[in-house]
């Protein structure tokens, strides 16, 4: 079971309407290091996962991401509102129009859907734990990359939190890691 | 640290981003007698905090989990992402 909380983890601002920023953060709503598929790897994983320890991170950890796609959702959102034709035209957007008019979509900054194959769900607790730490490192550079492409304050802001949560989650992942580790060890030990 | 001033949903969201950080910490560290007596004090305050913005702004959780409401104010908006 899950529940919805009506309101986001972190504030979402924008200065300003910015159609060709909204589509390079478009990566991290259905791209190959984004939020979505952050989520469906780690609540995917944790059925295989051997102690209560493991379990819960990966529950806890996905759960927080969902609420990062929703602020990814809500940048987007904001970037596109009441764009005009032109903007979307001159954001390079018009194809993503033409398909999905101002639907927030899945799918990377090219358009490109989201798919599964962006993740791993292997079984082997040892191997998920180190995708999941490479998945951290890789969110984290993306949102480097996104807040190097931007001037505005306000949404730097928001971009800066997802970063640093990044960093929280390989530094929890790595624990996790270390500790499954040792429990499977002493598991071989007898 | 909370300010007495913030708006209702800034108190919300700086507790639970505690409550978060406090979470994953201690799923880690289970032991840690300390950080399990900050999320305690964080989850009481949590609690205060939540029953002050709801009675102010509505329902932060669907499915009962705000208690018995007089009216059906969950579907008012803004939703979070217009706010």
């Amino acid at each position: 079971m899950w529940l919805y909380e009506k309101k986001l983890q972190y504030p979402v601002r924008v200065s300003n309407p910015d159609s060709k920023m909204a589509k390079y953060i478009y990566t991290q709503f259905g791209g190959p290091n984004g939020e979505l598929g952050a989520a469906v790897r780690y609540l995917s994983q944790r059925y295989t996962m051997p102690t209560g320890r493991g379990k819960g991170v990966l529950t806890d950890i996905g759960t927080e991401e969902l609420a990062h796609w929703e602020m990814i959702a809500t940048m987007v959102y904001k970037l596109t509102k009441g764009a005009s034709i032109t903007d979307i035209k001159q954001a390079g957007l018009g194809s993503h129009y033409a398909i999905w008019d101002s639907g927030i979509f899945p799918g990377d900054s090219n358009g490109v859907p989201f798919t599964t194959a962006y993740i791993n769900v292997m079984g082997d607790p040892i191997a998920d734990l180190h995708e999941d730490m490479a998945a951290e490192q890789k969110a984290r550079a993306t949102y480097e990359n996104l807040i190097r492409l931007t001037d505005d304050v306000d949404l730097m802001d928001g971009l800066k939190f997802l970063r640093e949560r990044e960093v929280v989650h390989f530094q929890r992942f790595g624990e996790t890691l270390d500790y499954i580790q040792g429990y499977m060890d002493s598991k071989k030990a007898f | 640290m909370v300010k007495q001033n913030m708006n209702p949903l800034q108190t919300v969201q700086e507790l639970e981003f505690a409550l978060v950080e406090l979470n994953l910490y201690l799923d880690t560290h289970p032991n840690d007698q300390n950080a399990l007596a900050a999320f305690n004090d964080f989850a009481s305050r949590y609690a205060t905090a939540r029953a002050t913005y709801e009675a102010q702004y509505g329902p932060l959780a669907n499915f009962g989990n705000s208690g018995p409401t007089a009216s059906w104010t969950w579907i008012d908006e803004p939703w979070p992402w217009e706010i």
